[in-house]
This record gives structure tokens, C-alpha cells and sequence, in this order.
């Protein structure tokens, strides 16, 4: 049995001038029970709207979405059994902290004694014992974020949304809030969808994670495929650095693949899906290349090219190198302490090495 | 002197300059009056107008019963009046509040141009005399004016009917230049109404009518108690739409109050009159606000 299913959902919306915005363009998606799924992507890519669509505040203009099998078309939001936790929290400014993580309990008229009970339950679960007599201007961004999630899961839903909901917390905060929120998930065994535009977070977070685009789902998968099988450049782009050359298969040996690139570089892949002739984009993290300015001792497998820039971000050094016709590749170079006489300058010749496993091989799309 | 104190000095002295405009407009031309009408209020009137200076609290007598007997009597007309009043102030708090709630969320959810010409509307009437619109009503509602006419010509009605000169013709008259005083506060709280609320609630599983009583209701009750308050004030006091409306067969307070300084040119009992009706509407928004911020300490569930 499925359990939250979505297919081929669409949603227009019309704009002033006239014309429609496709917030989402035939989303098909399959939320399992349990899981945390992230639903990964720009700003304006939709992830609000398939956010309101699942929560019922907005009817989408074609496709289904179902729970269970049973298809939630027609059921008002106060009836569907998810919570939200907004992202500017949306607490209710004349109720205090307890009546406002009870409030799902008032209106569903939970006796007295159970309210009590469960208030404090969820009060405890989230951290919050003792605060329930202020009122929530009287707390942090944090807590109040804490008061929108006990709010919601005291009414134990099947899916939690979450629509960035840790975005407006600084960064030490927000680092604590993932760890939290993922263990929180763990404990009370609630399905969580979650938006973020910060690929850290859901790399961090997600059991699986959806990357959308233009209101379109790009890839569906756990973070490691995500990131180290990317489905198209856009994914291989938003999630990670990547180097990116467009070149054709000249060589096949087996496995082994020579592509020659369009700024006339020979580069070296592994795949078992191109074959001789074939147009791809081989995508090379900026991690796995390794540079080496004389040698030639880790494989054969080099691009040449010029040190542009280079940034020192603390742990590691980053290269902007040109690799002709104006094509830039990044390479991060492990930075050790003490390592000042291997500082590369400005304008120096390099050689870029990478194993050919390293380098990920995806069709090239014409558009 | 430490440096802390001169600056709490000079921003003493700075929120004293900038003040004192104000407190000389108020004292000047409200406390000072107020003070003068407390006084004469307690002095007995003289023969031709004007005050004698004898303690006289027979001005409250004659209106809630110790009258002077020989001289005046108690009329129970005067509480009878009052009572009145304070009936149609009510009806004319409601109603405006019926009119102007769901326009306020109907104007707040319009966009641009429409949403200021909206708004613009609402304070048309204001452009226009008030005597020349409520002269305007009176034409409407007389016998032979426009309802009659249209109602006996449709023939839904064989005689005219008494829209005039009774207090349903007051309301309409006071709903009428009272609503954007009911309409402007409300309109300013919903439209900062923040709607993710609503949504929350919704969210939480409660179904409209829920959401509506405990998050919008609540929400907006400052404006409503603010609508309330500037809309009952003037509809008590106000006397210029019972004389031309009410005719001579609905009294309110304020029509005595004008007589008794104008023609009667009875001040002190004018005074009396006026002093009781602002003690009354205090008294009212004082309990009023009490219950409100009672019941925002209990929390509104
Ligand atoms: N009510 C609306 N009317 C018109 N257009 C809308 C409406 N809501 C959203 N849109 C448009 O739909 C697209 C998707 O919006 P959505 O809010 O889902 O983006 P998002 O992925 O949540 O972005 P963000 O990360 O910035 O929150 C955007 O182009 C937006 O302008
Ligand atoms: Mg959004």
C-alpha cells in the first residue's frame, strides 16, 4: 500500500499580467511511512505550493493525492491528518504557550485531564517544560520554533510539513535544530516532509530527499545518490560544487571511456550505460580531483590548465583553475597546517588528476 | 553630577516641551469648560438666564429624584429620555458593527486601485454637510418621499408607512453618519490580521466557525471595542439627528441638553444633564475595558 502518494500534480497560478506561473508541473511523488523526506530546491521552485496542496489550503488543477490509497481530493484542511509548522511559526499572539500547544486539543474537544497530560507530554518532548505560562513574544526564534512543532505533534498526525522551518534561525541554532528535529522524528515515528533551499541540511537531515525544479521533481533519492549520482547538471549543480565538461565518447575500452571535451581536453570515465559516439556531460566533484604540479604518480588521467584564483576557506584551498577556451574547474586542495611552501600562487600551470570512478557520466540533453 | 543624570535631565526637559502644547490645548479647552460645567452644575439657576451663586444640587434632583418640591418636580420623563438614548446608541453601536465587520474584510482583501477607491467611498459622506445628508433621509423617509412612493407604486403597501419622526427613523440616521467611525478601526485591525493564523487553525483541525470565534474574533476585538467606544459616544450625546428625524416624538438627551442652554437658558440643569451622560459613558467603557482585560489575562479559549 502506498502512503502518501502524489501523481502528476499540477497548479497554475495567474499572474497580473496575465500569462500563469506553473508552481507545479506534473509532480509525481511517493512519501513513504516513517521516512524524512526533504523536498529540496530554489527559491520560487514550488516547494510551498506542494507543501499547501498536501495540507489541503490549496486544490491543485489536476493529478491526485492520496493517503493510504484513499484519495484526499475534496478534504478541507481542518480534516486531513497533517500538521504544519509554518516557517514564520504563525503562533497565536493572544494565547499563551500551553493554550497554544493545546489548541489542536480544544477544538477537537480532548477532555481536561487528557489535554493536560498530552500538553505537557509535548511541551517536554521538545524542550519547552515550564515555559507554559508566557505568552509567545516573550520567547527566541528557536523556542517559539519549538512551540510550532509541540503544537503539531501533540496531535500526533501522520505526516508532519515543515516549511523551512529553520531558516530563520542562526547558524549554531539551526545546526542544533537539525540534529533535534532528526532524532525528534526517530523517537516519535511521524512521517516528516520537509523544505529547505539549504542543500547542507537536507544532505544532514533526509532519509530521501526530492530535488524540484521549475515545479518539477528532478531526482528522487537518498542523499549519497543524490549527490554522488546526480540525475541531471541542475542536481549535480544545486547540490555540491560540480565541474561540468560536455564532450563525446572517442574511445571505449570496455568500461573504460576517453570523451573528448568541447575545449579539446581528453578526460577518462568508467560506465556501463555510453558507448562509442555518445554525447554526455561527465561531472566531477571539485573533491575528487587532486592536483599535482610536477608528478604524474596518480593515474594517467590529467586536465591541464592555469590557477585563476585561489580561496582559502579554511580546511581546504579552493582552485579556480582554467582549463581552456575560458572553461573553469574547481578543485579543492586539501589544506594541512604548516603547509605554507605548498601554496600554490596565482598563475600557476597545474595538472588535474581524478580516478576515472570518480567521474560520474550523465545523456546530454539538448534544450 | 554624573553624566547619566543631565541626560535623563534633558530628556525630561525635551518631553516637557514637546508635551506642552498639548496640555495647554486640553486643560485650556477641555478640562477648564469641564470644571466651569461641574460648578454651575451645582448652582441654582437664575430667573433670566445665567447662575445665582447658591448651592443647589436640586439640577440632579429634578432628573433622578430629589426635586425642590414647591418649585420643580421629579420627571421621571428625563431618566425615561436618558434610558432611551442609551437604547438607541446601542442599536446604533450594532448595527454599524453588523454593517462594517465584513466590509472591513471584504475591503481589506481588495487589491490597489479598488481597495483605495473602496476606502475612498466610505469617507464620501463626509464631504457633504451633515444637515443637508440628514435632510436628505427625511425626504427619503416621509410619506410622500422615495420608499413610500416606490413601495406603494410596486404595490406592496396600500397606505404610507411611518418610516419618520419615531427612533427607527433615529438608528437609521445614526448608522448612517456613524458607520466609517465604526468601519475605519475595525478595517485597521483586520487588515494587519495576520491570515497565517487562520491557517494554523485551520491546520490544527478546527473548522471555520471554530477558527472565527477563537483566533479571528479575538484578534479583531481591539478594533471592535475601539469602533464601539467612538460610535457610542456621539450617538448618546448627539441631537441633531433626533430633531430633524425624531421630530418632537423622540427625545434624546442631547436634545435637552441644547434646549436647556439654548432656549430654556437653563445652564446649571444643561450642565447636569451633560455631566451625567459623560458619567454614564465613562462608567460603561470602564467596565467595559475591565472584562476585556480580564479576559485577556484568562486567555480567550
Ligand atoms: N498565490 C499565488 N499567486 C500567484 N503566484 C504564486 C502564488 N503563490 C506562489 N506563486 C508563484 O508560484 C511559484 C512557486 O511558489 P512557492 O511559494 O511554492 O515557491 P517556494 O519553492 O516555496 O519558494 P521559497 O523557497 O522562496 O519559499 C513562484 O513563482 C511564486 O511566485
Ligand atoms: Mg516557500
Amino acid at each position: 500500500m502506498n502512503f502518501l502518494n502524489i501523481t502528476s500534480a499540477r497548479k497554475a497560478y495567474r499572474t497580473p499580467e496575465g500569462g500563469f506561473i506553473h508552481a507545479l508541473d506534473d509532480v509525481s511523488l511517493n512519501v513513504r511511512n516513517n521516512e524524512f523526506l526533504t523536498l529540496l530546491g530554489p527559491s520560487g521552485c514550488g516547494k510551498t505550493t506542494l507543501l499547501k496542496c498536501i495540507a489541503g489550503f490549496e486544490d491543485i488543477d489536476s493529478g491526485n493525492i492520496s493517503l493510504e490509497d484513499q484519495s484526499l481530493k475534496g478534504v478541507p484542511a481542518h480534516r486531513r491528518p497533517f500538521n504544519t509548522v509554518f516557517q514564520n511559526y504563525a503562533l497565536f499572539p493572544h494565547l499563551n504557550i500551553s493554550d497554544n500547544v493545546g489548541y489542536g486539543l480544544d477544538v477537537a474537544r480532548v477532555p481536561k485531564k487528557e489535554r493536560a497530560d498530552r500538553v505537557e507530554e509535548a511541551m517536554e518532548l521538545v524542550g519547552l517544560k515550564g515555559f507554559g505560562k508566557r505568552e509567545p513574544n516573550q520567547l527566541s526564534g528557536g523556542q517559539q520554533q519549538r512551540v510550532a512543532l509541540a503544537r503539531s505533534l501533540v496531535l500526533k498526525p501522520r505526516v508532519l510539513l515543515l516549511d523551512e522551518p529553520l531558516s530563520a534561525l542562526d547558524r549554531k541554532m539551526r545546526e542544533n535544530m537539525q540534529i533535534e528535529l532528526k532524532n525528534l522524528q526517530n523517537s516519535v515515528g511521524i512521517t516528516f516532509v520537509f523544505v529547505t533551499h539549504d542543500q547542507e541540511e537536507a544532505l544532514a537531515m533526509s532519509d530521501r530527499i526530492a530535488v524540484v525544479a521549475n515545479g518539477k521533481v528532478q531526482q528522487l533519492a537518498t542523499p549519497t545518490e543524490i549527490y554522488d549520482e546526480p540525475a541531471n547538471a541542475f542536481v549535480a549543480n544545486f547540490v555540491g560544487t560540480s565541474n561540468i565538461f560536455t564532450g563525446k565518447v572517442v574511445e571505449q575500452n570496455g568500461k573504460n571511456l576517453k570523451i573528448e571535451t568541447a575545449n579539446e581536453r581528453q578526460v577518462l570515465a568508467t560506465s556501463d550505460h555510453f558507448n562509442l559516439g555518445d554525447q554526455v556531460q561527465v561531472i566531477l566533484r571539485p573533491e575528487h580531483m587532486k592536483l599535482s604540479p610536477d608528478g604524474n604518480e596518480i593515474s594517467e588521467c590529467c586536465i591541464e590548465g592555469t590557477v585563476e584564483a585561489s580561496i582559502f576557506v579554511g580546511s581546504e584551498m579552493h582552485l579556480h583553475v582554467n582549463v581552456g577556451k575560458g572553461r573553469t574547474a574547481i578543485v579543492h586542495h586539501r589544506h594541512n597546517r604548516g603547509d605554507e611552501g605548498e601554496r600554490i600562487e596565482v598563475g600557476t600551470d597545474v595538472k588535474l588528476y581524478y580516478s576515472p570512478n570518480a567521474a560520474h557520466l550523465i545523456e546530454l540533453v539538448e534544450d | 553630577m554624573s553624566s547619566a543624570d543631565t541626560i535623563l535631565k534633558r530628556k525630561r526637559r525635551t518631553l516637557v516641551l514637546l508635551l506642552a502644547p498639548f496640555s495647554i490645548m486640553l486643560s485650556v479647552f477641555f478640562l477648564i469648560p469641564l470644571g466651569i460645567m461641574m460648578v454651575y452644575s451645582f448652582l441654582e439657576p437664575g430667573l433670566y438666564g445665567g447662575v445665582e451663586w447658591n448651592w443647589y444640587p436640586y439640577n440632579y434632583g429634578r432628573i433622578i429624584g430629589w426635586p425642590l418640591n414647591d418649585f420643580e418636580e421629579f420627571e421621571p420623563i428625563y431618566l425615561k429620555i436618558f434610558l432611551n438614548s442609551l437604547q438607541i446608541a446601542l442599536m446604533t453601536v450594532i448595527c454599524t458593527f453588523l454593517l462594517s465587520y465584513p466590509a472591513a474584510f471584504w475591503v481589506s482583501r481588495m487589491k490597489g486601485a479598488k481597495k483605495n477607491f473602496a476606502l475612498f467611498l466610505i469617507t464620501l459622506p463626509f464631504f457633504a454637510n451633515l444637515l443637508v445628508r440628514i435632510y436628505a433621509w427625511l425626504l427619503l423617509l416621509r410619506p410622500t418621499g422615495f420608499f413610500n412612493t416606490v413601495l406603494q407604486s410596486a404595490g406592496l403597501i396600500m397606505e404610507p408607512l411611518d418610516l419618520l419622526f419615531n427612533n427607527f427613523a433615529v438608528i437609521i440616521g445614526m448608522v448612517y453618519i456613524l458607520t466609517p467611525f465604526m468601519f475605519l478601526p475595525i478595517y485597521a485591525n483586520v487588515e494587519k490580521l495576520d491570515y497565517s493564523l487562520v491557517r494554523a487553525s485551520q491546520d490544527l483541525g478546527a473548522n471555520p466557525l471554530q477558527t472565527f470565534r477563537r483566533v479571528i474574533l479575538p484578534l479583531t476585538a481591539p478594533g471592535i471595542l475601539g469602533g464601539s467606544i467612538i460610535v457610542f459616544i456621539p450617538a448618546l450625546g448627539n441631537f441633531i439627528v433626533p430633531s430633524f428625524l425624531g421630530g418632537s416624538k423622540v427625545q434624546m438627551t442631547g436634545n435637552l441638553i441644547e434646549r436647556s442652554f439654548l432656549q430654556s437658558r437653563d445652564w446649571p440643569f444643561g450642565a447636569a444633564l451633560a455631566l451625567l451622560i459623560m458619567a454614564s459613558v465613562v462608567i460603561l467603557v470602564v467596565i467595559q475595558l475591565n472584562r476585556q482585560a480580564k479576559a485577556e489575562a484568562r486567555g480567550v479559549s
